[in-house]
């Protein structure tokens, strides 16, 4: 595969043509922080976390879903995009009921550990206060919405990984929500596997395992590495 | 004590919280000790002082505001002090205090007072302050100059910020130590 070089914070480094942004910082230690993106899953470009300088562009891109290119000059850390990340996890937390003091995933949520690492230590907006469900018809599972980020790897993993599809998204902007099976209710629903890798993969408490309650639901996406290194390069290992 | 005009004037008040933040600063165990050395505690849950004094130094503030006694309150805090710091996820974020929001006054008071067999009934919403439309969030009531979220905040965070501000060092919290939640 062809070998690029390009500059990140001011240092070169090579990358192999079609691999992202992101990707090309990982492999070489560089910290990007990360929400709706999940080693093993497609990329989406969805939570805007990741977004990086690209000189000669007056915008801000996602690494996850920007190809790296060659010469290309890519700040990942400033007081600009720091600012920007800042204001992404305030509109986050300002859109639904994230109440991390009575959540399932305190103390083991992604999106929590996000905000003390970026340094969010308010929401200088209005919290918008929705009226949003609750399901819990699945036998095994449930979805508080008032906790869903849109991030959506529940619904690629359901699609991408597990082959079955339940998870979709209905509406749009500010209306959106995760759904399973055209709308109807979880427990209802026709397609799910009860594979449960919707629950692991997701990062907070929007889905948890039923009977949890506050900070003893603690995920661990690492599974898919494993599982997929076994399905594409026959690797087998626990 | 108030006779020492060297002290730091430290208040701590309690707005729409649960005292829980309160008993984390009680939790500093004998720390308070060394911090009494340091400062008067002029006004709070804690002291039997009515009115709010003024020429505070800092004030901790815990929990969400959520009625007019708050917001009164909350003002009077905003003249009198020269650091006020949000003290916990209530007054950080309206956190549990806030969950009502979502419900109409009318429906809230009537499912509370009206109809709830509670040993206080509907006698008390006349003599109670009225609730806000909604909890707020202390920053969006005055300004705030220091936010110590966590439910409640570990007396570590409390003694790490508390300390700072008395050696008039910036306050600089770790990332494990600003989590809400």
């Amino acid at each position: 595969m062809p070998v690029i070089t390009l500059t990140i914070d001011d240092e070169l480094v090579s990358a192999r043509a079609g691999q992202s942004i992101l990707e090309a910082c990982r492999e070489h230690g560089i910290k990007i922080p990360t929400l709706c993106n999940l080693d093993g899953l497609s990329a989406r470009g969805g939570c805007r976390l990741c977004l990086v300088e690209v000189a000669g562009n007056p915008r801000l891109l996602p690494a996850c879903t920007t190809e790296a290119l060659e010469n290309m000059v890519v700040t990942t850390h400033n007081e600009k995009i720091d600012r920007y990340r800042r204001m992404i996890l305030e509109l986050t937390f300002a859109e639904r009921n994230h109440t991390c003091a009575v959540c399932v995933s305190n103390q083991h949520c992604e999106l929590q550990t996000l905000a003390a690492e970026l340094g969010m230590d308010h929401v200088r907006y209005d919290y918008l206060n929705p009226e949003l469900g609750l399901d819990t018809s699945h036998a095994r599972y449930g979805v508080d919405h008032n906790r869903c980020v849109l991030c959506l790897r529940c619904v690629r993993v359901c699609d991408e990984v597990e082959g079955a599809h339940t998870w979709d998204v209905k509406g749009r902007g500010i209306e959106s929500r995760v759904i399973t099976d055209l709308n109807r209710p979880w427990g209802d629903s026709e397609s799910c596997t009860e594979c449960g890798k919707c629950v692991e993969v997701c990062p907070t408490g929007a889905l948890f395992d039923k009977g949890s309650a506050v900070a003893e639901m603690k995920k661990e996406a690492s599974f898919l590495r494993r599982i997929l290194d076994g399905r594409e390069k026959n690797e087998w290992r626990r | 004590m108030s006779q020492n005009s060297k002290k730091v004037r430290l208040a701590t008040a309690w707005l729409g919280g649960c005292s829980g933040c309160h008993m984390s600063f009680l939790d500093l165990d004998e720390l308070l000790i060394e911090l009494i050395e340091k400062v008067d505690i002029v006004y709070g849950p804690l002291v039997d002082h009515k009115e709010f004094p003024e020429d505070v130094d800092i004030c901790l503030v815990e929990g969400a505001v959520t009625n007019v006694e708050n917001l009164e309150l909350a003002r009077q805090i905003r003249t009198n002090s020269k650091i006020v710091i949000s003290f916990g996820d209530c007054a950080v974020t309206g956190n549990v205090t806030s969950m009502r929001n979502r419900i109409p006054i009318k429906d809230l008071l009537t499912a509370v007072y009206h109809e709830a067999q509670a040993p206080i009934g509907a006698e008390s919403l006349k003599v109670l302050p009225a609730l806000l439309k909604k909890a707020l969030p202390l920053h969006q009531a005055i300004k705030v100059d220091l936010y110590l979220p966590g439910c409640p905040p570990d007396p570590e965070r409390i003694a790490t910020a508390v300390t700072a501000l008395l050696e008039g060092r910036e306050v600089e919290l770790a990332p494990q130590m600003r989590t809400f939640g």
